[in-house]
């Protein structure tokens, strides 16, 4: 049974600002007490390196090192444990699979195909993966409501040679979940492999890597509970393991000699060079822990309520409109009309209420959408529809002279 | 220190209906695009300049209130001044929204965004269009 005062209970940045409405979960989340606690336990009982001590702590903490590995692993619907690479969040994953993937498989004449939708995490690492490789970019039509269109999508493959699918689970802009399991087969029948930025659906949705056959999965800790500097990257184990690393150093290889020559540990530890964020991945233990407690289905149900919630509220404004009709995942884009988006943003800072305004790092998606700067709110478990009839109350009175007036 | 009801006037006019945003084909300008890297605001200015003098100054793009509004004052505020005097009105202008002391007599309808230096995170959209203008000005009289 899904109950929200108690998980809000359970955050101490909701019990120390009573007063802050925050709607920008999209852009990091808020952290649960037992997620800290295990940040602060590590360093306060247990602080130590991994795989190097011959004594107790840093066994007991390389042991919960590699379990969160297994943890992981079964919260993603992974085949085995040695599929999960840590990385520094989404970001690091999605350039860990351009450079890996582009290095051993993109050749001139390839197609890498993204869409204009896609955040910069996900885009420019394979701008510079094609410019690397002699590679082409294309984009998957979208029309300008900002839905993936599967027809336009299976004709891109047409007389092309397209080696990689680029796209997003869920919109970080629009919140629209793709068709991903039809997305994959699609790319697989036609001798493509998929790499999907996960960042926003990880979170919120149940995602099944086997289930949706991906080849690669991108997501961060930080917006998920977990803490900041600590993400993962989910390859299928032939792929990842036909991949070299970028970073060589300490805890990645296993010999090397004075001929230069050397030996890799096994898949994945070869791509975790250096002491890694230990005490971020027994935080994101604790985080993963967390949200299976509460289920990912309910977590889902949750952030839908809210977003449909929040939409239908809107709807009975004039001076709003609202871009996403339909969005799942606890995200909604919207503007007033006639007030500049940070603007509002501004007003409603003033108000206790944190969105967030600009393009969302997604600086193409004005082709498709046709706005260049939208407000947007994002929810998650510990919001409320309480808090969503606030704002619709600060909405409803914010107006130009307001919004210029919070400056003065 | 201006009124507040003024200020909220001198803001919306310049916002609503700013008098030099247009797009300038005309060689005799030269231009500077400057956005921030942190939020929408694009903004592209046009200068002409003769004789040491700011002839005519314009702007066009995208900008929030304070952006275009801060922008269209300034455009009015330096045409038909010569660069230092310009140079002048732009310093007092920076002093005044990183909250130091500054002559407002240079600043006329500038002086509406006294109290920008207060919201940290605004104070940038306040200089969009005025860093354009300044490296025009350095520009024309390198």
């Amino acid at each position: 049974m899904f109950d929200v005062e108690k998980i809000r209970y359970d955050f101490p940045m909701i019990r120390n600002n009573p007063n802050l409405i925050y709607f920008d979960s999209a852009a990091t989340s808020f952290k649960p007490q037992c997620v800290i606690d295990e940040v602060l336990h590590y360093y306060e009982y247990t602080n130590s390196n991994i795989h190097r001590g011959d004594y107790d702590i840093s066994f007991e903490v390389s042991k919960l090192y590699d379990d969160t590995r297994k943890q992981i692993a079964s919260f993603i619907g992974a085949k085995r444990k040695e599929e999960i690479v840590y990385t520094y969040g989404a970001t690091s994953s999605l350039n860990t699979v351009a450079i890996n993937f582009g290095n051993k498989f993109l050749k001139p004449g390839d197609v890498i195909l993204t869409s204009m939708v896609e955040h910069a995490s996900d885009i420019l690492p394979w701008f510079k993966a094609a410019e690397r490789s002699g590679a082409k970019i294309e984009y998957v039509p979208f029309p300008s409501n900002g839905k993936f269109d599967l027809d336009a999508y299976e004709k891109c493959f047409e007389g092309k040679n397209v080696k990689i699918v680029a796209l997003p689970h869920v919109s970080n802009v629009l919140g629209y979940i793709y068709p991903m399991k039809e997305i994959a087969r699609i790319a697989h029948e036609h001798g493509a492999y998929i790499a999907v930025d996960g960042a926003q659906a990880v979170p919120h949705i149940k995602v099944d890597v086997q289930d949706l056959d991906i080849d690669f999965l991108s997501f961060s800790s930080h917006k998920m509970l977990g803490p900041s500097g600590i993400g993962v990257l989910y390859g299928k184990y032939e792929l990842l393991d036909q991949m070299d690393p970028i970073f060589y150093g300490g805890g990645s290889n296993a010999r090397f000699y004075p001929d230069c020559s050397l030996i890799l540990k096994e898949t994945p530890e070869k791509f975790e060079a250096g002491t890694p964020n230990i005490e971020g991945v027994l935080g994101m233990d604790q985080a993963i822990r967390y949200l299976s407690s509460i289920g990912m289905d309910e977590v889902e149900a949750y952030g839908t309520e809210l977003s449909d919630y929040f939409i239908s509220r809107l709807d009975e404004l004039d001076t709003v409109e609202v871009y996403n009709h339909g969005s799942k995942a606890g995200i909604v884009t919207f503007n007033m009309k006639g007030i500049f988006a940070q603007d509002a943003a501004s007003y409603f800072n003033k108000q206790g209420i944190a969105v967030r305004t600009g393009n969302h790092c997604a600086k193409m998606l004005h082709e498709i959408i046709g706005v260049n700067e939208t407000i947007r709110a994002s929810f998650y478990i510990y919001n409320t529809k309480q808090e969503i009839d606030r704002f619709i109350e600060v909405i409803k009175d914010t107006t130009l002279e307001k919004c210029v007036d919070s400056i003065l | 220190m201006m009124d507040k009801e003024i200020k909220r006037e001198i803001m919306l006019d310049h916002y609503n209906n700013p008098n030099n945003k247009m797009t300038v084909n005309d060689e005799r300008y030269r231009s500077v695009h400057n956005a921030s890297d942190s939020c929408i605001d694009d903004i592209t200015v046009y200068m002409r300049a003769e004789e040491g003098k700011i002839k005519d100054v314009k702007f066009d793009g995208i900008g929030c209130t304070i952006c275009t509004a801060s922008t269209d004052i300034m455009c009015d505020l330096v045409t038909d001044k010569d660069f230092d005097e310009a140079r002048k009105i732009i310093k007092e202008y920076y002093s005044m929204v990183d909250g130091k002391p500054f002559d407002e007599d240079d600043l006329d309808e500038a002086n509406a965004f006294d109290t920008l230096y207060q919201q940290a995170n605004r104070i940038k959209c306040g200089t969009i269009g005025i860093r354009a203008i300044e490296d025009l000005i350095n520009e024309f009289d390198k």
